[in-house]
């Protein structure tokens, strides 16, 4: 299975958010490494809106990563409730 | 009495379409022919324009909110940056020369990529990808203007700032980007997105921006970092584009499948000629290391590019044809390439240096497999020279590949012991080069690239007519002050005084 990643800066926008990728996949490996935060997963990787509102504790539009994002890899999947990455192979 | 009724937020699939593809239209008074004249000779067939997705589906009213905020949190890091005399916090000013080389070479290659982006976003059919293409006109706009902003700061203080744009059209080296770009918006617009957006931004992007971002988080360069992560922000569209680009014009037409393939071979090769220069900055010119060239080929060249065309095989792609070669080349380009900074440095606008025996035995323990056996030995005899009092200068002119346009300074891939040069002889003229990923690429177009402006026979012509200070003026170069060796450099004694100063009450 290949990995897919994602880099976001590491700053109090992104803390919840990367705190929430880790609930949503438990297999992900989270790099932090000097202002950003790398994080692995084998096959694909979620971000769900949902889990991003509950620790934040404010309404979240998955738009908003935009702002803080550093790089992606794999094919993205997108509507109103999550973000998904993933290779088919 | 009519009651007013809260409208239902639009879901992100609804405003997409509401928002994008609503926008176009089926001319009327005039064929789709006369309108869109290039999308055909490049023998692309696209059936359906409709089937491109946005796997964003980001919008241009989110678009312009979303960048609003970035350019606050840019601005608001560069002015604190300037207010705090952010310029002495770096670990050294070694550190500049990746600087200078970034300003002279890759800001205008951002803006030749938002020149190429708007054409091409005209000249397709589409409404998703003239939207899309859009933002990236606009985006790569913003990088060209944010870099040039924020290391106008360093212009304040430091040599070799001053002149980016006329280096961008002048100097030898600074033409290794500038005929990459003007080699894609001379192509048509589908060799432009699988040059640009696929190649360039989806293979090799990561190994030129995380690596130098985070190299300038490491020695302590909050300015490029800011400009860096803002720019990356709207990078991971641009690769997200250039994934759904290929996905799109295989998914088409069979017919397509080989065209593709070619442009996958041509650009991989000529990206990864430019991105030399970033191996010479991760391994040598950071004072503070993130990760050696070969570690970031290994993450991002090797497990990244690998998953990617794991998964495109599905459609018939192969790797790049000069993969293989490229990945031979990894434990020798960076120091075949500094070696070639190094005695050429009287004719760069940024500094070269010797390494230190820090520095040697960091590439000892990250090259296990090269740098002892074959490129020590020459540094501890340069040192030898320069120590002597007879520093090794070479004034002789190098030999430029004819295609990727950076002097013939690497080896054969299974002989590093053996200079690689390639020759073909086209309508009686004999033309050069580097690799046989370069001659390739010449031998599929050879009347595309006996075109191409060449840094060294321009030294011959008018107005410099061979004359060293003549060219120096021409590109405006300083002599003794933007070239040459870092360790009798201005730069040095200036940001060590100042360092001084700032540290202590004298």
């Amino acid at each position: 299975m290949s990995t897919v990643f994602i880099a976001l800066q590491a700053n109090e926008e992104t803390r919840p958010i990367i705190e929430a990728i880790e609930i949503d996949n438990p297999a992900a490996v989270v790099n932090r490494q000097p202002a950003m935060v790398k994080i692995d997963a084998e096959g694909s990787l979620v971000i769900r809106k949902a889990t991003i509102e509950e620790l934040l504790g404010r309404s979240f539009d998955l738009q908003e990563l935009h702002i803080n994002l550093i790089t992606l890899t794999g094919h993205v999947e997108e509507d109103d409730d999550s973000l998904t990455l993933s290779w088919n192979s | 009495m009519d009651m007013k009724v809260a409208k239902k937020k639009l879901g992100l699939k609804e405003k997409y379409r509401t928002m994008t593809r609503d926008l176009g239209w089926e001319p009327s008074y005039h064929s789709k022919e006369a309108l869109f004249p290039y999308v055909g000779y490049e023998g692309i067939k696209i059936h359906d324009w409709d089937k491109w997705e946005d796997p964003f589906r980001l919008t241009m009213d989110a678009y312009w909110k979303y960048q609003a905020e970035k350019e606050r949190k840019f601005y608001a890091i560069i002015d604190a940056h300037a207010q705090n005399n952010g310029h002495l916090n770096l670990t050294d000013a070694r550190y500049l020369s990746a600087l200078k080389i970034f300003l002279q070479a890759i800001s205008p290659a951002e803006y030749a990529a938002h020149r190429g982006f708007a054409r091409v976003g005209r000249e397709f059919p589409g409404v998703g990808p003239q939207v899309a293409c859009q933002m990236q006109a606009i985006d790569e706009i913003r990088h060209a203007q944010t870099q040039i902003h924020a290391m106008s700061n360093y212009n304040r203080y430091y040599n070799g700032f001053h002149a980016f744009a006329d280096q961008r059209d002048r100097i030898w080296y600074t033409s290794v980007a500038r005929s990459f770009f003007d080699d894609s918006m001379s192509a048509g617009p589908f060799e432009f997105m699988i040059a640009i957006g696929f190649s360039f931004e989806y293979v090799l992007t990561n190994l030129l921006f995380v690596p130098f971002m985070s190299g300038a988080a490491y020695n302590g360069d909050m300015a490029t970092v800011t400009f860096g992560f803002s720019a990356q922000s709207d990078e991971a569209r641009h690769m997200t584009l250039g994934l759904e680009v290929i996905k799109f014009i295989l998914e088409q037409d069979p017919d397509n499948l080989p065209i593709v393939q070619a442009w996958i071979d041509k650009w991989f090769w000529r990206g990864f000629r430019v991105l030399g220069l970033v191996s010479t900055m991760m391994d040598y010119m950071l004072p503070k290391r993130v990760m050696s060239w070969r570690e970031a080929w290994e993450i991002y060249g090797v497990e990244n590019g690998g998953a990617l065309f794991k998964d495109l095989a599905r459609y018939g792609i192969k790797p790049p044809k000069d993969w293989d070669a490229a990945a031979k080349s990894i434990d020798h380009m960076s120091h075949q390439f500094m070696l070639g900074l190094y005695q050429w440095s009287f004719g760069t606008a940024f500094h070269a240096w010797i390494p230190s025996d820090d520095d040697m035995r960091w590439l000892s323990a990250k090259y296990p497999d090269s740098f002892d056996t074959y490129y020590r030995p020459r540094w501890e005899h340069i040192k030898k020279m320069a120590a002597a009092g007879t520093p090794f200068k070479n004034y002789g002119l190098a030999k430029l590949c004819q295609t990727c346009q950076l002097p013939c300074v690497f080896t054969e891939p299974d002989d590093p012991t053996l200079t690689c040069h390639r020759e073909t002889v086209y309508k009686e003229h004999k033309y050069h080069f580097c690799s046989d990923g370069c001659q390739h690429v010449f031998e599929n177009e050879p009347e595309k690239y006996i075109q191409a402006w060449l840094p060294m026979p321009q030294l011959f012509q008018d107005p410099v007519n061979g004359d060293l200070g003549e060219w120096m003026k021409w590109v405006s170069l300083l002599d003794g002050k933007d070239n040459g060796d870092y360790a009798s450099s201005e730069d040095k004694q200036n940001f060590e005084a100042w360092r001084g100063l700032a540290t202590t009450n004298q």
